[in-house]
């Protein structure tokens, strides 16, 4: 699954506004993500994770400088994310589905923040490019 | 059944008084075919389906967005017996349809992305947690009959 050329446009462009506001969308993200899915929270024993922790601020905005580096180099994403794809294998080794309702709630929170960009059209486009991420995130699982 | 805490019971409520569920009916659907391309197999008699501006204007895709929007709407307000509520649905979507449920996982969450869309900061992570367990539920009801 490769993405078409008006596909990455779109993600480009948005990515531009949603830059903007990285940080509070990567920790939105998280929130939602745990709220929705309370077991991914088993991930995070570690983590202090009340709405306004700091854990939780930093984590979200590392995740979302991530896929901001998949958006920069959109024509190469497997590169990009090599080495996030290889802690995800060997150190992490979060399930797969978890990258699913990740992706999803990163979606929601961006449709909520950007309605009038995220068209169908921008949604299928983000859905499939968190889609190429997350497989690449998975690839070295075995 | 679905298990929800009143406070997340008064989320679903409150907010679904002010869906359009003819539009938002149409929306999900729609971006079902769209984002989803593969779920068009069960449309083959709707028409024009070859460009996500083609779907969204569907006047087929509208129509039987608000159909199944109201069905679920029915189901919001029966939340405490939704395998009941969906019992005769299910046996169709076996039986005659022949939907594979993981189909309703998709429309569900992308149902939630539209509510997120038309309401913004509205759609809280609270309330989209209760969402999130009422469409689960949703799926589950209409795949109980299945066999």
């Amino acid at each position: 699954m490769s993405l078409t050329k008006t596909e990455r446009a779109i993600i480009v462009s948005m990515w531009g506004k949603i830059a903007t506001q990285a940080d509070t969308i990567g920790t939105e993200t998280l929130e939602r993500l745990f709220l929705s899915y309370p077991q991914t929270k088993t991930y995070f024993p570690h983590f202090d994770l009340h709405a306004g922790s700091a854990q939780l601020r930093a984590h979200g905005s590392k995740v979302v400088a991530a896929v901001g580096d998949a958006v920069k180099s959109i024509d190469n994403i497997a590169g990009a994310l090599a080495k996030l794809s290889e802690l995800h294998a060997y150190i992490l080794r979060v399930d797969p589905v978890n990258f699913k309702l990740l992706s999803h709630c990163l979606l929601v929170t961006v449709a909520a923040r950007f309605p009038a960009d995220f068209t169908a059209e921008a949604h299928a486009a983000w859905d499939k490019f968190m889609s190429v991420v997350s497989s690449v995130l998975t690839e070295k699982y075995r | 059944m679905v298990n929800l805490s009143a406070e997340e019971k008064d989320h679903v409520t409150s907010l679904w008084g002010k869906v359009d569920v003819e539009k938002v009916g149409g929306e999900a659907l729609g971006r079902l075919l769209v984002v989803y391309p593969w779920t068009q197999r069960f449309f083959d008699s709707f028409g024009d389906l070859s460009s996500p501006s083609a779907v969204m204007g569907n006047a087929k895709v509208k129509a039987h967005g608000k159909k199944v929007l109201s069905a679920f709407s029915e189901g919001l307000a029966h939340l405490e017996n939704l395998k009941g509520t969906f019992a005769k649905l299910s046996e169709l979507h076996c039986d005659k349809l022949h939907v594979d449920p993981q189909n309703f996982t998709l429309l569900g969450n992308v149902l939630v992305v539209v509510l997120a869309e038309h309401f913004g900061k509205e759609f809280t992570p609270q309330v989209q947690a209760a969402y999130q367990k009422v469409v689960a539920g949703v799926a589950n009801a209409l795949a109980h009959k299945y066999h």
